[in-house]
């Protein structure tokens, strides 16, 4: 097994691909956690700790759930929503839960307001801006999603999650697969379940995102 | 796809930047009668650009993009150039391809939707430059018409290499000394119309952008055509006038004296007799249709 491990960065300008470095992608059933294949349900517990220790976590819905294209993506912005709003229910004054949308993916450098949106060919501009430490990707299409994923690892110290509908990001420092309404409305139940248990990174000297 | 299918998910309606919601709202997607007099009072399919200012490309795009009579299944095929710092900022879909590539791209795209689409309408339309179209992008281009592929080039000929600064350009005239090319021109400019029409074009025509109506007659011919018969292409002067040392006011101007009865812009069209045949019954069937719902309308 590679020794390689898909960690917050700043990893450097260019990072390598994760595959390149010999990480695979879960099987169903399981997910990773930075490069190591894990049972799923240990992912929505990492995951929802990750987010109730972050400061400005931060959900990036793709243009596959942003627009309603068809009815399962509609539904699944209800489940993403819903998500959005327990974040918001469970994490403690002083932390910043946010949901900017990445509508589409042209390279619309250096015109974006990363107040609202972000783009996936310059992701980490609304990262800096508003000094999110933990985001999770849903409804990019793969390429995108891993262009996006390593353009974050290589220039900011965000922890990336993917809710990935196909087989995974490697890129991601943790990733489910075959995302579907249900699995977000159980990761939204594992941040109500551990709502008050994780301590938030508030204080400490490496929170927020650096360049 | 169809207008219903441009939705935004309800549930984040909110978070969408407004040019989308705006877009959904105000746009003019499906509607059957698009044209340039929507511009000014519904959203245009283009939301800013970086050209410069006053540039005459600017125009095009407005028109154009106001014009295509299918946008929300058309995918456009772009080069790099000047014309590639727009396509960011355009609401149809698009692909940029390798410099010269263009027409190589846009003959597997076609080719491919028909495929994955079968039975319904998909438009490709190449918008490049002249530096894309005649030189770099020649071969792709005279393959792409003497393969009868059924689909619109359109060429911005701005008579020279603009984005890279000023170089000489198969389109540009004799004599024309630029930036890049203080020599002069050698040779004729490329009469690329005329080539255009013997490799199998059964729409081709040259004009400038100066009359907005125009712009439109051609767009939509040049999209049925293509759709249902064969190539077409339209060169459409869009002056750089950065280069030719004009100020930002005087583009129009240039244009309107580069078109007339003398000059290399004088509107000339070639229509292959089935393309004719097909205009004339697209023309009645508009002409019953607007019958028909003017008749709707008095009895209401
Ligand atoms: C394969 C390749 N060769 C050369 C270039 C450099 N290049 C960029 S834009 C350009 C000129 C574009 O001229 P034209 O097609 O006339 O477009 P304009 O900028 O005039 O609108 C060139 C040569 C490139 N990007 N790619
Ligand atoms: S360089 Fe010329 S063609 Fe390009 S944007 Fe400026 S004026 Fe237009
Ligand atoms: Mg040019």
């Amino acid at each position: 097994m590679s020794q390689y491990r898909v960690l917050p960065g700043p990893e450097h300008f260019l990072p390598p691909a994760a595959a390149s470095m010999g990480i695979y992608l879960p099987n169903p059933g399981e997910a990773h956690i930075n490069g190591v294949i894990v049972p799923e349900d240990k992912a929505y517990e990492e995951a929802a700790k990750q987010f109730l220790m972050a400061k400005v976590p931060t959900i990036f819905p793709g243009p596959l759930v942003l627009w309603a294209w068809n009815e399962k993506a509609a539904k699944k912005a209800t489940a993403v929503r819903h998500l959005y709003n327990t974040l918001k229910e469970c994490v403690q004054p002083g932390q910043k839960p946010m949901l900017i949308p990445m509508p589409d993916y042209r390279p619309k450098y250096p015109k974006i307001n990363p107040e609202v949106e972000i783009n996936p060919n310059h992701p980490n501009l609304t990262i800096w801006h508003n000094k999110i430490d933990c985001c999770m990707f849903i409804g990019v299409h793969c390429h995108q999603a891993n262009l996006s994923l390593k353009i974050i690892r290589g220039g900011t110290s965000c922890y990336t999650i993917a809710m990935c509908a196909q087989a995974g990001h490697e890129d991601a420092m943790l990733s489910f697969r075959d995302a579907s309404v249900e699995k977000i409305m159980k990761l939204a139940d594992w941040v109500r379940k551990l709502k008050g248990t994780v301590q938030p990174r508030l204080t400490s000297a490496k929170s927020g995102a650096s360049n | 796809m169809s207008k219903e299918r441009i939705q935004i998910s309800e549930a984040l309606y909110d978070i969408m930047p407004s040019d989308y919601q705006d877009l959904v709202k105000n746009a003019t997607y499906g509607k059957e009668d698009r044209g340039w007099k929507d511009i000014g009072n519904t959203k245009e399919l283009i939301e800013q650009h970086s050209l410069c200012a006053g540039c005459p490309e600017s125009m095009a795009f407005r028109y154009i993009l106001a014009s295509l009579p299918n946008p929300e299944d058309t995918v456009m095929v772009g080069s790099t150039g000047c014309t590639s710092l727009v396509f960011p900022m355009v609401a149809v879909h698009n692909i940029h391809s390798l410099f010269g590539n263009q027409n190589a791209i846009a003959s597997g795209l076609k080719r491919a939707l028909s495929v994955r689409f079968p039975g319904r309408v998909k438009d490709v339309v190449v918008l490049a430059g002249d530096g894309a179209t005649v030189d770099i992008g020649l071969d792709m281009t005279l393959q792409a018409w003497f393969r009868q592929e059924k689909f619109t080039t359109i060429c911005f000929d701005n008579e020279l290499y603009a984005n890279t600064g000023g170089q000489e350009s198969g389109l540009m005239q004799k004599g024309f000394v630029a930036k890049m090319a203080p020599v002069g021109k050698l040779f004729d400019k490329v009469r690329l119309p005329e080539i255009a029409r013997e490799s199998g074009c059964h729409y081709v025509v040259n004009c400038t952008v100066s009359k907005p109506s125009l712009v439109e007659k051609v767009i939509r011919n040049a999209v049925h055509i293509a759709r249902e018969i064969g190539p077409t292409y339209l060169q459409l002067y869009t002056p750089c006038i950065l280069e030719i040392g004009k100020n930002s006011m005087e583009g129009l101007q240039e244009m309107r004296d580069s078109e007339k009865p003398t000059e290399r812009f004088a509107y000339k069209e070639y229509i292959s007799e089935p393309a004719k045949q097909l205009l004339a019954e697209l023309a009645a069937k508009d002409k019953e249709r607007k019958a028909a719902a003017k008749q709707l309308a008095g009895q209401a």
